[in-house]
């Protein structure tokens, strides 16, 4: 296990890269999530005053 | 095809089916070329464990690239057949694109570092590819800065198309000048010259980023229809509240 988070002595190069890529990842989708539950929630409350 | 799913009902439609396909292909995909490309492969022969790196890093670096060949072709569409939809998908593109492009240039730094000894080198692969990342940032800009919601689209679909110039560039820029960078061991003519060992993680991880892509952009593209949708709630309703101010004066 320690040798897998060792990364042959190339950790600080690894690591982070996997790190930043996996933030770029998930903050897109959380982006687009929160994106289309404003959407919808803008689209509700005009829809509600119609009524 | 095209005019076929221009029509808004049917792109819809067609959307809804893939969206959830899209998503869990990701999902299974990101989880076993994850598990390939940390744990499932060996070390590189010269690169050590730095070629980790490159299981994230060219899949960025791909991503990119294939965003702006999108962009490009979604601005062409949008250019000559005017579809709506098209134009909504370049300015969805875009951002998305340039966030790939952040993140190739930080993990080549990565990269960079412990195998060539630099962060950073004014070299031709390098700096084309920043050139990319200023082209997005450049239509993000113009399109932002234009109020006539139809100029923008016009002028930035030109500005979109302009810039395949460079995305030409960058891929060949480690063919035509000497580079720091390796030259393609993926895409070229005689087949990839990387071991099946290597090759797999990769390709799987590439497949995984190309369907999280198309994910992104699907999805958004249906959150922007609802978007348009209210807004043309709203404009109906500051119609009809004018009409009756009207009325009563």
């Amino acid at each position: 296990m320690s040798d897998f988070l060792a990364m042959g002595g190339y950790a600080a190069f690894v690591w982070p890269t996997w790190g930043l890529s996996f933030l770029v990842l998930v903050g897109l989708v959380a982006h687009a999530l929160v994106e289309r539950r404003e959407a919808r929630e803008a689209l509700r409350r005009l829809e509600e005053d119609e009524a | 095809m095209l005019s076929y799913f221009s029509n808004p009902q049917r792109f819809d439609r067609l959307a809804r089916t893939l969206i959830p396909v899209f998503g869990s292909l990701t999902v299974v995909l990101l989880g076993v070329g994850g598990w390939l490309a940390l744990l499932g492969s060996p070390p590189d022969y010269q690169q050590g464990e730095t070629i980790r790196i490159m299981y994230v890093h060219v899949p960025a670096a791909y991503m990119a690239m294939a965003l702006y060949a999108a962009l490009a072709v979604a601005s062409f569409v949008y250019f000559v057949w005017r579809h709506a939809l098209a134009d909504t998908a370049a300015e969805i593109i875009a951002p998305i694109g340039a966030l790939f492009t952040v993140l190739a240039l930080f993990t080549g730094s990565l990269w960079g570092k412990p195998m060539w000894g630099t962060w950073w080198e004014w070299d031709a692969r390098m700096t084309s590819v920043l050139v990319l990342l200023l082209v997005y940032l450049g239509y993000m800009a113009l399109r932002a800065a234009l109020e006539d919601a139809q100029q923008a689209a016009r002028t930035g679909a030109v500005l979109a198309m302009a810039g395949i110039v460079n995305l030409v560039i960058v891929k060949f820029s480690v063919d035509w000048w000497s580079s720091l960078h390796q030259p393609a061991s993926l895409i070229r003519l005689d087949g990839p010259t990387i071991h099946a060992s290597q090759l797999w993680p990769l390709v799987i991880m590439i497949l995984a980023y190309s369907f999280l892509a198309g994910w992104l952009v699907l999805y958004r593209l249906r959150s922007q229809a609802l978007r348009r949708r209210a807004r043309a709630l709203q404009r109906q309703r500051d119609q009809a509240a004018r009409q009756r101010e009207e009325a009563v004066s």
